[in-house]
């Protein structure tokens, strides 16, 4: 019995159809308030998080052009910059350093939850889940809409946090106290914190209302023939990204609650012997940790990267499965390795944590813990190129960003390897090799995820074409530019310049990186002005792209492609399809796709 | 053949309810990450030892009772029987606001007996136990609301309902509540 059939033998005994009034769309009237605002259609939550979150990419990027200038010309004075920011942010022409810290912190919050947490997989997993296990939209519809406001609350709360007088939060985005505790010890720390605490709350509830979602309709909402052996890797991907969260976010959750008790109450989990020199007093906390603070936030710091990657790596191995017209290479490996990074993921949080005086015996175990990721990467990536290999490629752009983030991830997950070592740490803790590893590895590859997913399912979005042409310009200057941005900084890292410094000019051992410093700011303003280039598309490619005039256009065999062009609200039309077999029949039997709905033909094996 | 799949065994757990066990799930981690954060605070220096409130003990039986009278009012609904089904779901209401004044009536019973809370002479451990504690008591009055909305719901409600999907979430996320404050006593009991 379908999942449909639940509901619907459900409402059938009310005796009224209001109940799952969402399954009989073609009876009631749409406003444009039930459609484009208070939407409980998951195609169009899917598309108020990826544009939400577009917005987030843009300021949380402009932020990091912002600080870019600050680090590439810290002589130079530019009088627009204070006309159009004022003088808390730059005064004389120059970046204030309270201005850079809120821009570092602001730019690693926004990219890190809004963009790459709720703008990834709020987007992909809404879409692509019911789209693809073939239901007619999530467990609770209701609750999606939740999890989209809260999230838009969110963003509310954590944009007006920049347009307060002291600044948004500048403790950097893992808002360690005592510095994130302590209202007086930064201007920043006093209503900018506030805010900053009071948005992350409403955002976990956002995430945690999303992951139960998901998680929930990819094991109960399938449709028939669909069992777990035949979901596309995309679906793996979100469901491990889902349970990731819903494991994880509650733990940051309670660490936060504990937080506001410190900073709102006077309790001393994570306050003691401390004299302020802004007050001239000896605050009375005496007992509290500020590592458990940092246990607390790493154990959903560190899945959290993860939450971050794994969608990207879904989408990538459908995509590159699709556009090389060949099966995927280890379908169960696939599964097999998501699953082993989502288990790792728990395990391996006081890697971050390795010079905090943890005991080197407890380090040496994360050491081993966090150094066995690399096995289920490996996998990956082997399975990754030899799905390419030898495969009838079709360069789309969703293609060119699918092979862009594999070459990011082997660049990006090598350093890790650096980085996992407690030992190399010691050295390379607080560099810019960090900033460089994290960056490529989990920050530009899951972006190089999303542009791919976006280019590949926008014609699903919006029954439109996006430039391919100017997907191009923009994959080949992003692909370049983000290499020559984050290189460079494993050198500086290497040779041990820290992060987080507001002004290199001034230190001896570090002056020589000025020009080097200046060449990356200059490459980064390129980059952020091609993601402008995308955007425009984005938006034109809405009312004026190119038309989809096939339903099936890439010749894809997941049940995405069996809606009609633009899917009203329950997907498809009369019957949902059954599956037959899994997603990955290209070129089999001298067919180029056999779509999953195609029933198993006598000659064939069992599937 | 083809192989067998979740969707065509003949009884499946609704989407409603396997969306409340995911989200235990998620509770759970919670209260699992400030109870290890406790014990972590507690292997350190400064960690006040004091013993329970009595109140907490009678705030266990009512939370016991309350469990009760939500599993007869289950009952009582797939019996159709709807004034017995009402009353029950009331007491039940009662009984999780009145759980949530004992455990106050506990923090007050702390306070008065010199063991700050909050504010600048608090000690973390006990504020632990206004965070632990409070925290499952704003989660049992979740289950009130819920509980007005149903009673509301089988007053008001112009269509009649069938199902007993909606009670029968509520009753398993009230038995939970009830377990997990059975596991935080026990926790605080035991590690002290």
């Amino acid at each position: 019995m379908s999942n449909e059939a639940v509901l619907q033998a459900e409402s059938a005994i009310a005796t009224h159809h209001e109940a799952h009034g969402e399954h009989h769309d073609h009876h009631h009237q749409e406003t444009f308030i039930s459609k484009y605002v208070f939407s409980m259609d998951h195609k169009m939550i899917a598309k108020q998080f990826l544009i939400t979150g577009m917005v987030w990419a843009v300021i949380g990027g402009l932020m990091s052009v912002l600080f870019r200038l600050q680090l590439g010309y810290p002589d130079t004075s530019f009088p627009w910059l204070e006309d159009l920011l004022g003088k808390f942010w730059a005064e004389k022409g120059h970046i204030t350093a309270q201005g850079y810290y809120a821009l570092v912190t602001t730019h690693g919050t926004v990219l890190v939850f809004f963009v790459l947490t709720a703008g990834l997989s709020g987007t992909f997993a809404n879409f692509l889940i019911p789209l693809q296990v073939g239901a007619r939209d999530m467990a609770s519809p209701f609750m999606n809409m939740l999890s989209y406001w809260f999230f838009f609350a969110a963003s509310i709360v954590m944009v007006s946090s920049i347009f307060v007088e002291t600044g948004p939060f500048s403790g950097g985005w893992t808002a360690y106290p005592p510095l994130s505790a302590l209202g007086d010890a930064s201007p920043g720390s006093k209503t900018g914190m506030d805010l900053w605490l009071v948005a992350m709350a409403l955002f976990v509830v956002s995430s945690l209302l999303g992951g139960l979602n998901y998680i929930a309709t990819v094991l109960n909402m399938r449709t028939k023939g669909m069992s777990m052996t035949r979901l596309p890797l995309t679906i793996w991907a979100l469901f491990f990204t889902a349970v990731l969260g819903v494991l994880s976010f509650p733990v940051l959750l309670s660490g936060f609650i504990l937080l506001i008790f410190d900073r709102n109450f006077g309790t001393s989990f994570y306050l003691s012997d401390i004299f302020l020199t802004t007050t001239n007093t000896a605050l009375p906390n005496e007992g509290g940790s500020a590592i458990l603070f940092q246990h607390l936030f790493w154990f959903l710091g560190h899945p959290e990267v993860y939450i971050i990657l794994l969608p990207a790596m879904g989408m990538v191995s459908e995509i590159l499965s699709v556009n090389s017209r060949k099966p995927i290479f280890g379908y169960m490996a696939m599964i097999g390795s998501l699953f082993a990074i989502a288990i790792l993921a728990f395990l391996v949080w006081a890697h971050h944590m390795f010079v905090t005086g943890l005991n080197p015996f407890l380090g040496s175990i994360f050491v081993l813990l966090t150094l066995l990721i690399a096995v289920p990467s490996a996998i990956k990536v082997f399975n990754w190129l030899t799905t390419l290999w030898r495969g009838n490629i079709r360069f789309t752009p969703a293609m060119m960003f699918a092979i862009g983030f594999v070459s990011l991830f082997i660049s990006g997950g090598l350093t890790g390897i650096w980085l996992g070592n407690s030992a190399l740490d010691i050295h390379l803790h607080d560099t810019y090799f960090v900033i460089a590893h994290f960056h490529i590895v989990m920050g530009v590859a899951s972006m190089f995820g999303m542009f791919a997913g976006v280019y590949h399912w926008y014609p699903k979005m919006y029954g439109r074409y996006l430039n391919t042409s100017l997907g191009y310009i923009h994959f080949w200057i992003t692909m370049i530019g983000a290499y020559l941005i984050f290189w460079p900084m494993h050198y500086e890292g290497l040779a041990g310049m820290p992060r987080r410094y507001y002004d290199y000019s001034i230190w001896e051992s570090f002056k020589n990186f000025g020009e080097l410093n200046r060449f990356i700011s200059t490459v980064a303003m390129i980059v952020f002005a091609a993601q402008i280039l995308f955007i425009a598309n984005f938006f034109y490619s809405i009312w004026k792209g190119r038309k989809v005039t096939t339903l099936n256009p890439y010749g894809s065999n997941t049940l995405e492609w069996t809606t009609p062009i633009n899917p009203g609200h329950g997907n498809w039309v009369g019957e949902i399809p059954e599956v037959h077999r899994w997603p990955y029949d290209y070129g089999k039997d001298g067919k180029e796709y056999t779509s999953q709905t195609t029933p198993v033909g006598a000659d064939e094996s069992h599937h | 053949m083809s192989t067998s799949t979740l969707n065509e065994k003949g009884k499946r757990i609704h989407p409603h309810k396997f969306l409340l066990w995911v989200a235990m799930g998620s509770i759970c981690m919670m209260f699992a990450g400030l109870t290890s954060a406790y014990i972590v605070k507690r292997n350190q220096s400064n960690f006040l030892e004091f013993s329970l409130p009595l109140v907490f003990w009678y705030s266990t039986l009512v939370i016991l009772a309350s469990s009760l009278s939500i599993q007869l009012a289950v009952k009582s609904f797939k019996a159709r029987e709807m004034s017995r089904y009402r009353i029950l779901i009331t007491i039940t209401a009662i009984l999780g606001v009145g759980f949530a004044a004992l455990q106050t009536m506990g923090f007050m019973n702390l306070e008065s007996h010199g063991i700050h809370l909050t504010g600048p002479k608090s000690n973390a451990s006990a504020s632990f136990i206004l965070i632990i504690v409070g925290l499952h008591a704003l989660h049992v009055l979740g289950g009130v609301v819920s509980l007005l909305v149903m009673f509301l719901k089988a007053y008001f409600s112009t269509t009649k309902n069938y199902s007993s999907i909606p009670i029968e979430v509520v009753s398993i996320y009230w038995h939970f509540v009830d377990v997990l404050w059975l596991y935080l006593l026990v926790f605080f009991i035991w590690i002290r």
